[in-house]
């Protein structure tokens, strides 16, 4: 159907519009994964120092 | 003790096991990968037959490839609002934390498709229509989506408590539901710009089966990637709203 990759990549003259469409969806699919993966492991190292402050209270007052 | 255990051999029953929080977050740790690597493979195949397999279109010529994209996307953000609003349902019938954090952690990726469906829509418009934006009725109903899904979120993120958030949420997103049908039914209802439905219910797909193929492989794409992100949003909101018990201080990442 393509007889070159400048071929596929023109689109038949539709390059911008296929590309934006396609582009963005690429960029937001990716972005929000990173995005939630970011959010945990805020949580986590959160929880991380919770404990170990109460870990170093609870050593504080043997 | 005795009661306990005749709950627990009753099979139908153990289903509400996982509506536990601290049952439910491990075993979701565990699916993550699974759904990826699904929506990678999924993915990969749809792009593929779009791209390569699919035959040019007689009229939109290249440009109809956005269909590609654009279908699966606005079926997506009509399928995640109603699972979405389930969820929502369920948290305010049964009170159960859980059903309320799945919700929470669908609206973004309900939003986001929605975003998309109207996104890839303008540049699939501007070409072939002659304009970014119309005033038409399935434009608009799902421009009305895509505020449901950001006042959904707004609401919850305004209120402290976050039983109390679930529960306005909740109500926002059964209200809601009545848009739903609306955008699905607006090409029937209004004879405005947008075409009719690609595939339908009732009839025989007005398309190559090889459109259809590509159509059904990237809307399992973004199927498989909603049930992942999804996931890994509620393990997050599990653990902010669950930091104060021991299960949470219990678990191997949080111990130093």
């Amino acid at each position: 159907m393509w007889n070159s990759p400048a071929e596929f990549f023109a689109m038949g003259g539709y390059a911008l519009y296929v590309w934006s469409s396609f582009g963005v969806c690429v960029l937001v699919l990716v972005l929000e994964p990173l995005a939630v993966r970011a959010r945990f492991k805020a949580i986590v190292r959160r929880l991380k120092r919770e404990v170990l402050a109460e870990h170093f209270d609870n050593e504080g007052s043997k | 003790m005795n009661h306990l255990n005749t709950l627990s051999t009753n099979r139908a029953l153990n289903w509400f096991r996982f509506s536990s929080p601290s049952t439910f977050y491990p075993v979701a740790g565990k699916m993550i990968p699974w759904f990826w690597a699904l929506s990678i493979i999924f993915g990969v195949a749809g792009l593929w037959v779009s791209f390569f397999v699919a035959p040019v279109d007689a009229v939109q010529g290249q440009g109809y490839r956005i269909i590609f994209i654009h279908v699966p996307t606005s079926w997506m953000s009509m399928f995640i609002y109603l699972v979405m609003a389930a969820w929502a349902g369920l948290g305010l019938i049964f009170n159960t934390r859980l059903s309320a954090m799945m919700a929470q952690a669908l609206a973004p990726i309900g939003a986001w498709m929605a975003f998309l469906s109207l996104w890839t829509g303008a540049f699939w418009g501007k070409p072939m229509w002659g304009a970014w934006w119309v005033w038409d009725a399935r434009l608009t109903s799902e421009l009305i989506l895509l505020f449901l899904y950001l006042g959904f979120i707004a609401l919850q993120a305004s209120i402290d408590n976050a039983r109390r958030a679930d529960k306005a949420g909740a109500i926002l997103a059964l209200v809601g539901v009545v848009n739903v049908p609306i955008i699905y039914f607006s090409v029937k209802w209004w004879n405005t710009l947008h075409q009719g439905a690609s595939v339908s219910l009732t009839k025989a797909p007005a398309m190559a089966q090889t459109m259809l193929w590509g159509m059904l492989l990237m809307a399992l794409c973004l199927w498989m990637y909603s049930i992942a992100v999804g996931l890994m949003r509620v393990r997050a909101i599990i653990l902010e709203r669950e930091a104060h018990t021991d299960w949470v201080r219990q678990l191997n990442e949080v111990k130093n």
